[in-house]
């Protein structure tokens, strides 16, 4: 993975050393709440209900086992012994100390780590593919680029102050795993498939103008093909036209996906193209030596070769995570594991600080290093031997983090909710909750199969209800917390955004709901179909009449 | 009109009064414009060569528009004096002087030692922009 040389780490250095100051400033006085507060935001601190919430950036959702260590020994040192891992392959404290935050940003410096940009109206924290670099359907490891990307994006002097935020997500395989039309930009990498320009080269295909929030939009394609050697020119004209055109009369309108709706996609596209030629002038792309030089550091560890594919499935509690938890890896013997961070009745995405460490050293002694952090909120080991896997396993069943419920009902997506967060209407954790609990039994979740439950404490979405297969938003109905049920989202490479039902529900009315949307499918499905699946044939009607009739 | 507080031009300052882009177009005498957050820096690309001096104003720091005017004006080969006016405040000076401003003139004097560390704040810089500095990636592969 990549690693800092000196000019990396000086500027991490640097922005701790800035951030310090502008702390100091804020605790002298000099600056005002008001004036600190989009300061302290692009350093991802937020005020919320109860505390100071820091949320650590994981670059492309990827760490090594000394980083995993410290952001367990920071939850230990300056929180409550936990953290929390993020629909942006983030992680987040949720009870810190304004005075503590810089000796925290130096703690995360010493392992190449920052907590730059990933809020505030700026370019935030570039996500991918969890199984970039491993997966077997991959075309090529997209992190070489989302680490360009990174760099071009960090402290970008024009872009700090754009009319809200903006996120950039990089993949390059067909399965979507990131979203990625559901981001302001999606970029994926592609083959050139125009033969009159050579065909067959590497570049990037970009989408944007997706997006959650209160307005959900599936980013439409704005070029087919952009050449690697002019990926940031191209970039920066895309933010740039966003920068002067999007609007700022109100921030519910100021995301890219308003100006891309507004202008409509082509008269966007014209506008981007006309800044892409004038800016092709100015000599503002990196020469393709730098991602030569980044690529490398991405390069497959050191796989043995010849590796047998047998796995000893006797023991039938690992035969279930195996089916459940793993993916098909691109080096034979080896496997792609995944650590679901939603135990029965647990908070979605938190890990105790001992479970951090854990699975840190458990990375360490059997996947090259690596772990990475999904939209899921769960963790990944990318490169297992498919030999050590029923001893990782135990390891991880030893310290409760051995749940097999990957992409079941039961891996749940919610964001914090009104229990922390100082924009929600409602609380998304208890009900995340109930309904692991509702649905607790293995047999049950396997049974339903593949289900992505996705809920959200208010319209700004930051739990993906949109894009759930199914979605839970929680309202406020005249001071009562109140949830409202979408079905048939979806943010894979079938993006499409889910449909409401029909009135909302109380938090035990939800949770039945959901329980009665699981038994139509079970009573409808035909072979083989999953439940987004049998409710795009059958459509929302006989769902309707079963949960409200 | 406030004070210019920081400059970073030899040349004589300009003291002449700054007209709005709308005024600037109809008239053909002016030597100093004022970009408002919503203006189109790019309408004042065929006056360049007699203009002296554009403000470009913030009305709020947290509205980046000014930004890019900034840059479209250096880019379209501008050399006079492009001046910060407004709610300008130590945390942006560096990035404001990154895209081509080279005058400031806060509308409350900001504290001289803290704005030059802002000034200072940045040895190596990861963009290509308006200020001419060598990206981090021209240095690491310094032929």
């Amino acid at each position: 993975m990549y690693k800092y040389d000196e000019y990396d780490q000086q500027m991490v250095d640097t922005r701790v050393a800035e951030f310090r100051d502008q702390v100091r400033r804020r605790l002298a006085g000099d600056l005002t709440e008001e004036q600190f507060r989009p300061l302290r935001l692009q350093n991802g601190l937020y005020l919320q209900l109860h505390a100071y919430m820091l949320r650590v950036a994981v670059p492309y959702g990827t760490l090594n086992s000394a980083q995993m260590k410290v952001l367990g020994d920071i939850a230990d040192k300056y929180d409550r012994g936990y953290g929390h891992f993020t629909t942006r392959q983030n992680i987040q404290y949720n009870w810190i100390k304004l005075e503590d935050t810089p000796d925290i940003l130096a703690d995360l410096a010493k392992v190449e780590m920052h907590a730059i940009q990933t809020s505030g109206n700026c370019i935030r924290n570039i996500s991918s593919d969890q199984f970039a670099g491993a997966a077997a359907d991959e075309l090529i490891d997209p992190r070489p680029y989302a680490e360009l990307l990174r760099q071009w994006s960090s402290f970008h002097p024009e872009f700090l102050t754009l009319p809200r935020k903006f996120k950039i997500a990089v993949i390059a395989s067909d399965t979507d795993r990131a979203a990625m039309r559901l981001h302001d930009i999606g970029i994926k990498m592609v083959k050139n498939a125009n033969p009159e320009n050579g065909g067959g080269e590497i570049g990037a295909q970009f989408y944007a103008g997706g997006g959650m929030g209160r307005t959900p939009m599936i980013g439409p394609m704005i070029r087919e093909f952009v050449p690697l050697d002019q990926l940031i020119t191209y970039s920066e004209a895309c933010l740039r036209v966003y920068n002067r055109y999007g609007r700022r009369d109100n921030k519910y309108k100021a995301r890219i996906k308003i100006l891309v709706h507004e202008l409509g996609r082509d008269e966007y596209v014209r506008q981007v193209e006309e800044e892409f030629r004038h800016l092709l002038t100015q000599g503002i792309e990196p020469p393709l030596a730098e991602l030569e030089r980044i690529k490398p550091y991405f390069a497959d560890p050191a796989f043995e070769t010849s590796l047998s594919d047998d796995l000893d499935l006797s023991d039938p509690d690992f035969r279930l995570w195996v089916e459940r938890n793993t993916h098909a890896h691109k080096q034979s013997g080896y496997v792609i594991a995944t650590v679901s961070l939603k135990p029965v009745g647990g908070i979605p995405g938190d890990a105790s600080a001992d479970q951090i460490r854990l699975m840190a050293q458990l990375a360490k002694d059997y996947s090259f290093d690596e772990l990475r952090v999904t939209h899921a909120q769960n963790i990944v080991f990318p490169h297992v031997k498919k030999a050590d896997l029923y001893t990782l396993w135990q390891k991880l069943d030893d310290a409760a983090l051995s749940t097999a419920n990957l992409d079941t009902v039961g891996d749940i997506i919610a964001c914090p909710g009104l229990d922390y967060c100082s924009l929600a209407n409602a609380r998304s954790i208890p009900v995340a909750q109930k309904i692991s609990q509702r649905f607790g039994s293995p047999e049950k979740q396997a049974e339903i199969g593949e289900l992505k439950l996705k809920i959200s404490g208010c319209i700004n979405a930051c739990g993906h209800h949109h894009a759930g297969h199914i979605g839970i938003l929680g309202v406020d109905r005249k001071g009562v917390e109140n949830y409202q049920l979408l079905l048939g989202g979806s943010e894979g490479a079938d993006t499409s955004l889910g449909k409401i039902t029909g009135p909302g529900f109380d938090e035990d009315g939800i949770v039945d709901a959901v329980e009665k949307a699981t038994q139509v499918y079970l009573s409808k499905k035909q072979d083989g179909e999953r439940f987004l699946d049998t409710y795009r044939r059958i459509g929302m009607d006989p769902f309707k009449e079963a949960i409200y009739g | 009109m406030v004070d210019v507080q920081f400059r970073f031009r030899d040349d004589e300052a300009v003291n002449d009064s700054a007209v709005t882009v709308g005024a600037f177009t109809e008239q053909t005498n002016a030597t100093a414009v004022r970009i408002e957050p919503g203006d189109d820096a790019r309408d004042l690309i065929p006056f360049l060569e007699r203009l002296r001096l554009i403000e470009v104003n913030f009305p709020a720091w947290t509205d980046g528009r000014g930004y890019s005017s900034a840059r479209v004006l250096r880019e379209a080969g501008f050399t006079g004096e492009i001046r910060a006016v407004g709610d300008v405040v130590i945390d942006m000076l560096s990035h404001l002087k990154r895209c081509g401003f080279d005058a400031f003139a806060p509308d409350k004097p900001l504290n001289p030692v803290d704005a030059q560390n802002a000034f200072d704040r940045w040895d190596n810089v990861y963009q290509a922009t308006a200020d001419g500095r060598r990206p981090i990636w021209a240095l690491r592969h310094t032929a």
